[in-house]
């Protein structure tokens, strides 16, 4: 019997996108992995740039502030965007709709864009760069993506489960936290999960606003290429991908758009 | 337990009048349904008394109590949903002792009168499930119980039976008088179904466009209806034609034109019966259906519906003239509609 032409170029045609998107890192984590300092084939396996790295004070403190951001502004945007959700779910109101169309260009927007207007409208404001303006304008960029994946959760929500339980004598707080929470929660995780993503791979934004000599881990990479590459940053760039990708892969686990439990 | 009286209830959603100028008394301790056709205001009316909505004018007063606008939590109601809505994150036993955890009757307290509500609806033995692990009639059953663990003063049901089969929904009728009949509690029953209606309340109100159109015990409305609509709404009715009106013995009601008899208080026979209401037609159809029958026959075009044990029915051909006859007593009289 033939095989169907189709589905094998199909399968090759996948098989090049993978090689494509995955080839480079692949590269570099392997020679985060090689001793010699210049890329010299035959491959020798060595951690001695992750030694190095952990022993380098300024990309530790640059890692534990990017994961401290991160932290809280994974906290910030799930905690308004979870908020916003119910609130575009439960009410009608004038301009909602333009509200919601509001939402998505930011995610589409380049950062570059975004991070030149942020720079200019902290100043304006006084607000100036530093690490408040950071956090901000991470919020800003992440809050899309909390709002998408809890309002996808809750578009399966019953509202008479809520007013069941307002029935039996439930106040609104009572409600959200035992009724309205509980089923919303894997949105809000996986957006919790985007969020962090987010933040944690931010560049352009954080570039623009962040202080020199404060720098979040992805600025002070930028800034220690331009200076000369070493392998080091391999080794960092090699955990954050594998971090990264971790936080995605549950995050998508956990969204499910739409679907059910 | 309490009586509930709402009073001259207008509620408006944006520019449509749901309700309009209701007033209604339902007596402490009884079970009252509201039926109307969909778009009546019947359920908006069961919303108002829960708390749902607040009426834009009206006074609504549970027990001695004025709500009209008391939010929901505060009205001390019991209510069960057309879909249950029971919570999916919690098994039965908490499902149920939900409202009794806000009222913070302590854990102890709490499992004993779950234990009790469980046992009331016969579902003693499923309290540790999950709802999705239970059959339809069962969710109903955790629904009513959840709905009355709480004593409420009034238990509202919007629709409770209208998701079961039509064998389940007969077993639940019985069922939701016998526990309404035992718990004693204050009962206000949303219904399309007439002859749910009929069957479980002790009293009907009928509704359209958001107006009571009447309020009596189930016989009273369905024997002496008010007007037209609640003659068809209720049960069927077969129209009198004004041209058949000369020579039969009618109620003399003030301002009554129209006139009707049930399907049921109809004999057929070839000839007329001795000392009754009459009228010639021409036989339609004879449709058995085991015990009973209908037939349909032709009057003056228009078909009239007889519904009687089939051994009652004599048989006659299609097409062949026949008497329909009926005691005085039983003509239904309206004033004609506008």
């Amino acid at each position: 019997m033939r095989r169907p032409l189709l589905p094998v170029l199909g399968r090759l045609w996948l098989a090049l996108i993978l090689v494509f998107l995955y080839a480079p890192i692949m590269v570099m984590a392997a020679m985060s992995f090689n001793a010699s300092p210049f890329y010299q084939l035959p491959f020798s396996f060595s951690t001695r740039w992750y030694a190095e790295m952990a022993g380098n004070p300024q990309i530790i403190t640059a890692a534990l502030r990017s994961v401290s951001i991160a932290l809280v502004v994974t906290l910030i945007a799930t905690a308004l965007g979870t908020a916003a959700s119910i609130a575009l779910f439960r009410y009608d109101f004038r301009g909602k709709k333009v509200l919601q169309l509001l939402l998505f260009p930011p995610i589409a927007i380049p950062w570059l864009i975004t991070g030149t207007a942020m720079l200019i409208f902290f100043f304006a404001i006084g607000l100036g760069r530093g690490t408040p303006a950071v956090i901000i304008g991470h919020v800003a960029l992440a809050l899309p993506y909390v709002i998408v994946t809890v309002t996808a959760r809750l578009s399966s929500f019953d509202i008479t489960l809520e007013e069941a339980a307002r029935s039996m004598g439930a106040g609104g707080w009572t409600v959200l936290r035992r009724v309205t929470l509980p089923w919303i929660a894997p949105g809000m995780v996986a957006g919790a999960l985007f969020a962090f993503a987010v933040s944690f791979d931010q560049f352009v934004v954080s570039y623009f606003l962040s202080q020199p000599g404060d720098s979040t881990l992805p600025v002070l990479i930028y800034t220690a290429i331009r200076k000369g590459f070493t392998p080091e940053i391999n080794a960092i760039s090699t955990i954050i991908i594998t971090v990264s990708m971790a936080i995605m892969f549950i995050a998508t686990r956990y969204s499910r758009f739409g679907g059910e439990r | 337990m309490s009586r509930v009286d709402v009073t001259a209830v207008t509620k408006h959603f944006g520019t449509s009048k749901a309700l309009d100028d209701v007033s209604i008394t339902f007596d402490d301790g009884g079970f009252f349904a509201l039926l109307g056709p969909s778009g009546s205001g019947k359920t908006t009316l069961l919303r108002t008394i829960a708390g749902f909505h607040f009426p834009d004018s009206g006074s609504i007063r549970i027990g001695e109590r004025e709500v009209q606008r008391v939010p929901v939590e505060k009205r001390d109601i019991g209510m069960m949903f057309q879909n249950y809505a029971l919570f999916p994150n919690m098994s039965v036993a908490d499902n149920i002792g939900f409202g009794l955890r806000v009222r913070k009757v302590g854990a102890a307290e709490e499992r004993r009168r779950v234990a009790e509500a469980l046992e009331l609806v016969q579902l003693g033995h499923l309290g540790q499930r999950r709802p999705s692990q239970l059959s339809g009639g069962q969710r109903q059953r955790v629904a009513l119980a959840r709905a009355i663990v709480t004593r409420p003063r009034v238990l509202l049901l919007d629709e409770p039976l209208s998701a079961l089969d039509k064998t389940l929904r007969v077993d639940m009728q019985l069922e939701l008088r016998r526990i309404q009949r035992e718990v004693g509690i204050t009962t206000i029953f949303v219904t399309h179904d007439q002859e749910e209606a009929l069957t479980l309340s002790d009293r009907i109100g009928i509704l359209k466009d958001g107006r009571i159109v009447q309020v009596g015990p189930p016989r009273e409305v369905y024997e002496r209806p008010v007007d037209a609509f609640a003659a068809s709404f209720l049960g069927e009715a077969n129209w009198l034609p004004p041209s058949r009106v000369a020579g039969l013995e009618l109620p003399c009601r003030s301002g009554a034109g129209s006139f009707a008899v049930r399907p049921e208080a109809l004999s057929v026979a070839t000839v007329p019966a001795p000392g009754k209401n009459a009228i010639q037609g021409r036989m339609s159809q004879h449709v058995f259906a085991g015990a009973m029958a209908t037939c349909l026959v032709d009057i003056d075009g228009s078909y009239w519906k007889v519904i009687a044990r089939d051994r009652d029915i004599p048989q006659i051909a299609p097409g062949a003239d026949v008497w329909l006859s009926w005691s005085a007593a039983d003509t239904i009289a309206v004033p004609t509609p506008a």
